[in-house]
């Protein structure tokens, strides 16, 4: 009762927050509370996630990739449903076929031959799917735990749980094809996609750690950047350089 | 007297042509220079310091350090006054330099391709590259944006990295920094003396 009361009023904010700037800008609505959530996420790294991801380094490549291979494989999964809304049929066939292919020949994902056939299925969600269909970021915001986000991103990421078959065959707890599983399927894999995720960028977080006048918008500013690319799938940076000469 | 005129001569000399002259092409000069850096990085023959002096050297020849700073201070640097503006450049230069040194310890040893340009205008081009590093880690895909208005001597304007600008970021964080000090562009001075003195 009091979950569904908190959905929809997140929900509702998160619209407010969504028509309330612009389409292309993601402008600060409540920079004072995301500062304060991005200092308790970053000392939460420091404590939690780094230590756990410095272990993780010290394992064998092997086991490294097969995770990856693993936890990239499930994550495809939201990227069918996402594709097709998004109207992109060559991308749906990279994900679909990618995902046979490595559940099966891959042994449960945890080996890429999709990738050596030329599957390469992009990364998609519902706050991409939004991105794609004209909606703009809407607010930016830090979210506990799972860090930068945009009004419509968190929306996505609600939304996700209802796209994802995975989630659905875990945390929905419904039958697909035989198979189901619960929570702790759902949050084992989440958490071990951000502990490979921040294994894989330690260098890069630390340079940045070191270097930076501002952490806070460094991180806003990387994160907008990607979430731009990945919705135009693309890599080309914007050409603002206008008239420095 | 005359003979230590002619060592000062031969040692300007000397550290002019210390730099190697690259290509004037974008493409050829990007190859030519990165692939003189990953040599120089791996080289077991030169200490930190010499490595660190060699990058500085580079980058203040190919990188256009100037334009950068510009580009970072955004709109401000139309209203600022040309005293803060000398200012701002000289503790700009000194804050890129410091931080680029400051990554030497992060490099590891890769193989460098650049495979393919885009003339986007007669100001500039962009290279695309691809980093594979020896240990097996993922590919990297690096955008380099050049800076060819002297098609004699081309400059280093920005790194995209996997679709993310350097520049940009830069841009974004200083901005972010001027938004929350009514714009003023000392305490941005202030904070870049702050982290090239820590």
């Amino acid at each position: 009762m009091y979950s569904k009361k908190f959905t929809s009023i997140l929900c509702s904010l998160l619209i407010i927050g969504l028509f309330s700037t612009g389409a292309k800008s993601a402008d600060e609505c409540f920079e004072g509370l995301s500062r304060s959530v991005f200092k308790f996420n970053m000392v939460l790294d420091d404590i939690v996630l780094e230590p756990i991801a410095k272990g993780y380094n010290k394992l064998p490549s092997p086991l490294r990739t097969g995770t990856s291979n693993f936890t990239s494989n499930v994550s495809t999964l939201l990227s069918i449903p996402n594709s097709l809304l998004q109207g992109n049929f060559n991308q749906v066939g990279h994900a679909a076929g990618s995902f046979l292919i490595n559940s099966t020949v891959g042994i449960l994902g945890l080996f890429n031959p999709a990738e050596k056939i030329g599957l390469k299925p992009h990364k998609e969600d519902v706050g991409q799917t939004l991105g794609s269909y004209g909606f703009g970021p809407g607010c930016y915001l830090v979210l506990p735990v799972l860090g930068p986000s945009t009004a419509r991103d968190t929306l996505g990421l609600i939304a996700d749980t209802f796209v994802d078959p995975f989630a659905h065959i875990t945390i929905r707890e419904n039958e697909l094809l035989g198979i189901s599983g619960n929570d702790m399927d759902y949050y084992s894999v989440r958490g071990t996609n951000a502990i490979d995720f921040r294994a894989d960028n330690m260098t890069n977080l630390e340079s940045l750690e070191k270097n930076s006048l501002d952490l806070y918008s460094s991180f806003k500013s990387i994160y907008l950047q990607d979430r731009e690319n990945k919705i135009n799938n693309s890599n080309n940076s914007d050409d603002d350089w206008g008239s420095v000469e | 007297m005359k003979i230590l005129k002619i060592f000062f001569i031969l040692l300007l000399i000397f550290f002019h042509t210390n730099l190697k002259a690259y290509s004037a092409d974008p493409k050829e000069f990007v190859f030519e220079l990165v692939s003189e850096v990953i040599e120089k990085l791996s080289s077991k023959n030169l200490d930190k310091k010499e490595k660190e002096k060699f990058i500085e050297s580079i980058a203040l020849e190919y990188v256009d350090i100037k334009a950068l700073g510009f580009y970072t201070l955004g709109e401000l640097r139309k209203s600022s006054s040309e005293q803060d503006l000398l200012k701002y450049q000289t503790s700009f230069e000194k804050y890129f330099l410091k931080s680029l040194t400051s990554r030497l310890s992060d490099y590891s040893s890769s193989r460098f391709e650049v495979e393919s340009f885009e003339k986007k205008s007669s100001n500039y081009t962009i290279v695309k590259s691809k980093v594979t590093p020896n240990d097996g880690s993922p590919k990297i895909k690096i955008d380099w944006r050049i800076y060819t208005k002297d098609p004699d001597k081309p400059l280093i304007r920005d790194l995209i990295v996997e679709g993310l600008s350097l520049a940009r970021t830069q841009k974004e964080e200083f901005a972010s920094i001027l938004n929350s000090n009514n714009n003023d562009i000392n305490v941005l001075i202030k904070k870049l003396v702050e982290f090239v003195n820590n």
